[in-house]
């Protein structure tokens, strides 16, 4: 007889924090986490789409990607990276101190995090902003005159480029949309904190909303050096 | 989490985030040296390790109680090859005919 059963059966002395399908906390927070985990992997199946459809045009349109890619920022694309990375840090950190119980630190790390998320995505409307004015938007006042990396005098197709700057936009647009929603989220998380509704025995909320943190960072880490290092050396 | 002790588990942590720091740096190095054809090898390499960082010790799949969630991300990652590797197996031989 198992403690899963036993605890079944014992259904009176019912532990408040236990859904009543649940037979024991062990379970129920496993369950969650693979629940967050096959929604992650319908993620990567969404973003791997557009991971295809860049990799098809890319190899098509080298010269124009390349050239294209070399308007944007690589500093302000490696920053972003770098405070990405830091976020992760801070929510690995919340998580574990909602693990130990340790209030201060999962509030802190909760506020970083939250804080670094805004960080990014005022980086990233800088880039925006900075698009729309140099007419890299793809639609009907798209321009574009570059030179292609490493080729004297040959102009990039700017109809190929524009299939570039339409990837661009479409992927760290929703890519910027899942930090969004994660702030969104992380806000949620931080009010929870702030009522005391996490305990080292129930945090499964803090656990999934990292799962979801750094599965967006794991997008940004393949999206910075495909959009921003294309032949850069040239 | 379990297996370890809180604060081994901390100091894996801020080792992984300095990891992944430096990974972003020597990727930025690495763009800016010619490799000839191997430079979107070398990026993709470096960024495939610095997730698969970020998804063994701050995601926790490294010690992770759940076998299923083991089951998951290999799934995961195996239905995202079969969507880039065919794909690309097929545009890569378009021109042979």
């Amino acid at each position: 007889m198992s403690d899963s059963q036993v605890a079944a059966v014992q259904g009176e002395v019912h532990d408040p924090g236990l859904r009543h399908h649940f037979a024991e906390r062990e379970q129920q927070r496993d369950a969650s986490s693979l629940g967050m985990w096959v929604f992650l992997a319908t993620e990567v199946m969404f973003f791997g789409g557009m991971f295809c459809a860049y990799l098809i045009y890319r190899r098509m349109y080298f010269g124009e990607f390349a050239a294209a890619s070399q308007t944007l920022s690589w500093k302000l694309g490696a920053t972003n990276t770098a405070v990405l990375i830091c976020s992760s840090l801070t929510v690995v950190l919340a998580v574990w101190a909602a693990q130990t119980g340790r209030r201060t630190m999962l509030i802190g790390n909760l506020v970083l995090t939250i804080i670094l998320g805004l960080v990014f995505l005022g980086i990233k409307s800088i880039e925006y902003k900075e698009k729309f004015e140099r007419h890299h938007v793809p639609g009907a006042s798209f321009e574009f005159h570059e030179i292609i990396p490493g080729h004297h005098q040959q102009y990039a197709n700017p109809q190929h480029a524009q299939i570039f700057f339409a990837l661009y936009f479409v992927m760290t647009g929703l890519h910027a949309l899942h930090m969004i929603i994660g702030i969104g989220l992380f806000i949620y998380l931080l009010l929870m904190s702030w009522k005391g509704r996490f305990t080292p025995e129930y945090n499964t909320p803090i656990e999934i909303g990292g799962l979801y943190w750094h599965f967006v960072d794991i997008i940004w880490i393949y999206l910075f050096p495909l959009l921003y290092l294309i032949d850069l050396h040239k | 989490m379990s297996a370890h002790s809180p604060l081994s588990s901390l100091k894996t942590y801020f080792a992984v985030w300095i990891a992944l720091l430096a990974g972003t740096a020597l990727t930025v190095v690495a763009a800016q040296i010619d490799l000839r054809p191997f430079n979107a090898a070398v990026a993709l390499t470096i960024a495939t390790i610095k997730a698969t960082l970020v998804a063994l010790f701050f995601m926790h799949v490294k010690g992770s109680s759940e076998r299923l969630t083991k089951l998951v991300v290999i799934s995961a990652l195996f239905f995202l090859l079969i969507l880039l590797g065919l794909s690309m197996s097929d545009y890569a031989t378009r021109s042979w005919s």
